[in-house]
């Protein structure tokens, strides 16, 4: 872990105005920003602690706890809302008994809602790691998942 | 020999879909296919959004005018095949009255669109520079090198564009009080980041055409005297932001932007910073703030970011549909701009229109077009025949529209004067089964989520009215809630910092003029006629309507529905959770909400 930090941090110069891409980076890397990475990140860019961990609470795509290896992204934008998004997290957690913010016991999966992921048209809409699926239906969500958990 | 092009759509909506796999297939497919013996060259192209997103993934044929919809793998032997021949008529769009749409020219979606902003989305392979110039692109750039900076101005004065990100603040003047001021050192950067939810025209022009927002920003800076500038990207956005700085890094290899834009010792430096995904950070002065690496809170705005914006220089910021329309006026004039639209709002409009209409997807319009046209003539009503409720447009900050007001023309004045705003753009149509309280609360949700905290009005009283609003959807409220609901409505408008506040009572207060009846019905009847607020509701099952083919109980994740043979179904009130699945199953319309008496 401690080479990839200091891989991220040596990839942006030292100024602040790098500081959230940096964080993105990490957070890209472990799926959560270490409090190494912070402390490096403070040390390189001269930016106090305090101030590296507002920014890490305030944007939501970072976050300061792990999550798990395949991250699940249910859509509640409204697009999505009105066509019955909250109907799909419920039965996700039927189906592998995590709500949005939770990680599952064994890591594979972590659960989150998102404002929109630009599929709208195809509501209700899922994202899993880097894959889109649209039109996601209760009976549909259950083999997407197996075929994920599996890889 | 004939050649074909193939556009398979790869924009985020038909990516959805699976047209990637489409896209590989039709490769594959074409490969085969071009042995000597078969006289037809083809090529497949991977373009942005055709705008008919609904009905993904969209195939075209050039230069035959074909349009193939919700086309699979296993389709694409068929399609090569037919090259040159007759279409595929099963993958053709079928209209209203049962024939058969050959293309886009023929089809009622792209009825009375006019495509500025969009005009090479879905058309190029938006990763090819070649492609974008063989259409015109970075021809508008030249011209502008070779124009005084004021003549720019002018021209897009003259063009009477506004702003597309919400404010529609006219384009040509913020650029000219940039312009006007004395520190030198300036900026310009472009909003990308279009955080409202249920809109994506940013997103699929950022996708689909990278180069034009490149060359709006670039022309942009010219006018303004800059040299840098950025593009604040949405980090939802993977494959915009993947195309964006692909379009970047050839634009600066092909001598387009770098240390002398076009051989012409102008210098031009744009940067992408990926947005860290908070709604607020759309607003002009927090998005500045997380440029320059802070948490994204926005300013009072006393001094206007035109003078002092990114480290207190001047700085213009444009929304990416707007910079994506400014080559046009330099290339063709302003009047490709002014002549169209009505009143104070010029030119054409892209909406994403999604949510319960049949046809949805991405539509450029001239300003003042009705929304009954959208909805029903390009729209093509709602799907599954159900009746309009209302359309929502304008995002968080805008409001919801009755039927009544479905003849009104959509643009900034006659929006606004009605409740609601343009906004970014996006429209979200409902129907009978959208309960309008539950939408308010929807919104209200988002924004206490996204409200930056920053002063009290707005932290406090978006909270304060979500939990009215709940109470509400859960048969507590009483009618003194509608009056503190406008209390805070107007508190929140008159007291907060930025627009995120000052306008986040709109979806409430929208709803409350127009659907008031609904609210009434929850409060003092303890019912949701829409059957969504699912503590006010259980279902019940038609037994004249009931066919009793068993669906519903096949859908029905509590297992409370039970029938047999020829009887009508039918649904333990006890133990129903009012998901509503048994409703969506049905083809009979046979099932209904009722009120949920207390146990
Ligand atoms: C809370 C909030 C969010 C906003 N989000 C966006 C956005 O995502 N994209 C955008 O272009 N403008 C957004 N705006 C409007 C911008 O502040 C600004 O007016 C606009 O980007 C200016 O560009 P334009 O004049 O070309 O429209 C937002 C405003 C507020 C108050
Ligand atoms: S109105 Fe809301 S979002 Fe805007 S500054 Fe105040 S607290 Fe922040
Ligand atoms: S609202 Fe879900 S993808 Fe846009
Ligand atoms: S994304 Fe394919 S048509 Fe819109």
């Amino acid at each position: 872990m401690k080479e990839d930090i200091e891989r991220i941090v040596a990839l942006y110069p030292p100024e602040r105005r790098f500081a959230l891409a940096a964080m993105q980076d990490m957070q890209r890397q472990f799926n959560y920003i270490p409090a190494e990475g912070l402390d490096a990140l403070s040390a390189a860019m001269g930016i106090p602690i305090a101030q590296l961990y507002s920014m890490a609470t305030f944007y939501r795509a970072l976050s300061l706890k792990p999550k798990g290896r395949h991250i699940i992204k249910i859509c509640d934008g409204t697009a999505c809302h009105i066509s019955g998004s909250e109907v799909l997290a419920a039965a996700l957690h039927d189906a592998i008994g995590i709500r949005p913010g939770e990680v599952t016991e064994d890591g594979a999966f972590s659960l989150e809602t998102v404002n929109c992921l630009g599929s709208c048209a195809v509501a209700p809409v899922m994202l899993i790691d880097d894959t889109h699926f649209g039109g996601v239906t209760p009976d549909r969500l259950a083999a997407i998942i197996e075929e994920v958990g599996a890889k | 020999m004939s050649t074909h092009t193939i556009r398979v759509c790869c924009g985020t909506g038909c990516i959805a879909n699976g047209s990637r796999g489409v896209a590989a297939a039709l490769r594959e497919a074409a490969a085969r296919a071009g042995a000597p013996a078969v006289s037809v060259e083809t090529q497949v192209k991977a373009t942005g959004c055709h705008g008919f997103c609904a009905k993904g993934p969209v195939v075209a044929v050039d230069p035959d005018g074909i349009s193939y919809y919700q086309v699979k793998e296993s389709d694409a032997e068929e399609i090569v095949a037919s090259l040159g021949g007759a279409p595929v008529e099963r993958l053709l769009f079928r209209r209203e009255d049962g024939t058969f749409a050959r293309g886009e020219a023929d089809n009622p979606f792209y009825e009375g669109q006019v495509k500025i902003a969009l005009r090479n989305v879905g058309k190029i392979d938006p990763l090819s520079l070649g492609d974008y110039r063989a259409r015109g692109g970075y021809e508008a750039l030249e011209k502008a090198l070779a124009m005084a900076p004021e003549d720019i101005i002018a021209e897009v004065e003259k063009s009477g564009l506004r702003g597309r990100g919400g404010a529609g603040f006219p384009t040509g003047t913020k650029w000219r009080s940039c312009a006007a001021c004395e520190e030198t050192q300036r900026y310009v950067v472009c909003n990308g980041d279009e955080g409202d939810p249920g809109a994506f025209m940013d997103g699929y022009i950022m996708e689909g055409d990278p180069h034009s927002v490149i060359e709006g920003l670039a022309i942009c800076a010219l006018a303004v005297g800059a040299e840098e500038g950025f593009f604040y990207i949405r980090d939802e956005y993977l494959v915009a932001l993947d195309h964006m700085a692909r379009a970047l890094a050839d634009a600066e290899a092909a001598g387009i932007l770098g240390d002398s834009v076009l051989g012409s010792g102008r210098r031009l430096r744009f940067e992408i910073v990926r947005g860290g995904g908070a709604f607020v950070c759309g607003e002009s002065t927090a998005l500045m703030a997380s440029i320059e690496g802070r948490v994204g809170e926005p300013r009072a705005k006393y001094i206007r970011s035109v003078q002092k914006g990114l480290w207190d220089k001047p700085t213009v910021l444009n929304n990416v549909e707007t910079l994506a329309t400014v080559p046009v006026i330099l290339k063709e004039g302003y009047e490709a701009v002014q002549e169209l639209g009505v009143g104070r709002s010029r030119g054409t409009k892209t909406f994403a229109m999604v949510g319960k209409v049949k046809n949805g997807g991405l539509v450029e319009v001239p300003m003042g077009t009705t929304i009954r046209q959208l909805v029903f003539g390009n729209g093509g009503g709602i799907a599954g025949g159900r009746p309009f409720k209302s359309i929502q447009t304008g995002g968080p900050s805008g409001g919801c529209l009755p039927e009544s007001l479905l003849d009104l023309p959509v643009d900034y004045e006659s929006l606004d004067a009605n409740g609601t705003m343009v906004g970014s753009g996006g429209m979200i149509v409902m129907d009978d089964r959208n309960c309008m309280v539950d939408v308010a609360k929807y919104y209200v949700g988002f924004l206490a989520q996204e409200s930056c905290g920053k002063c009290t009005p707005c932290r406090e009283g978006l909270r304060h009215m979500h939990a009215i609003l709940t109470g509400i959807c859960e048969g507590k409220g009483t009618e003194a809630d509608i009056e503190r609901l406008e209390e805070l409505g107007f508190t929140l408008k008159e007291a907060s910092l930025c627009a995120l506040g000052k306008t986040a009572a709109n979806p409430v207060l929208s709803t409350l003029r127009y659907f008031k009846e609904e609210y009434l019905s929850h409060i003092q009847d303890g019912f949701c006629p829409a059957g969504v607020c699912r503590a006010l509701v259980v279902f019940g099952i038609d037994a004249e309507k009931c066919k009793a083919c068993g669906l519903c109980a096949g859908s029905c994740p509590a297992s409370c529905i039970s029938g047999e043979g020829k009887q009508p179904y039918e649904i333990d009130a006890a133990r129903c959770t009012a998901c509503g699945n048994c409703r969506k199953a049905c083809h009979f319309e046979a099932i209904h909400p009722e009120k949920r008496m207390a146990v």
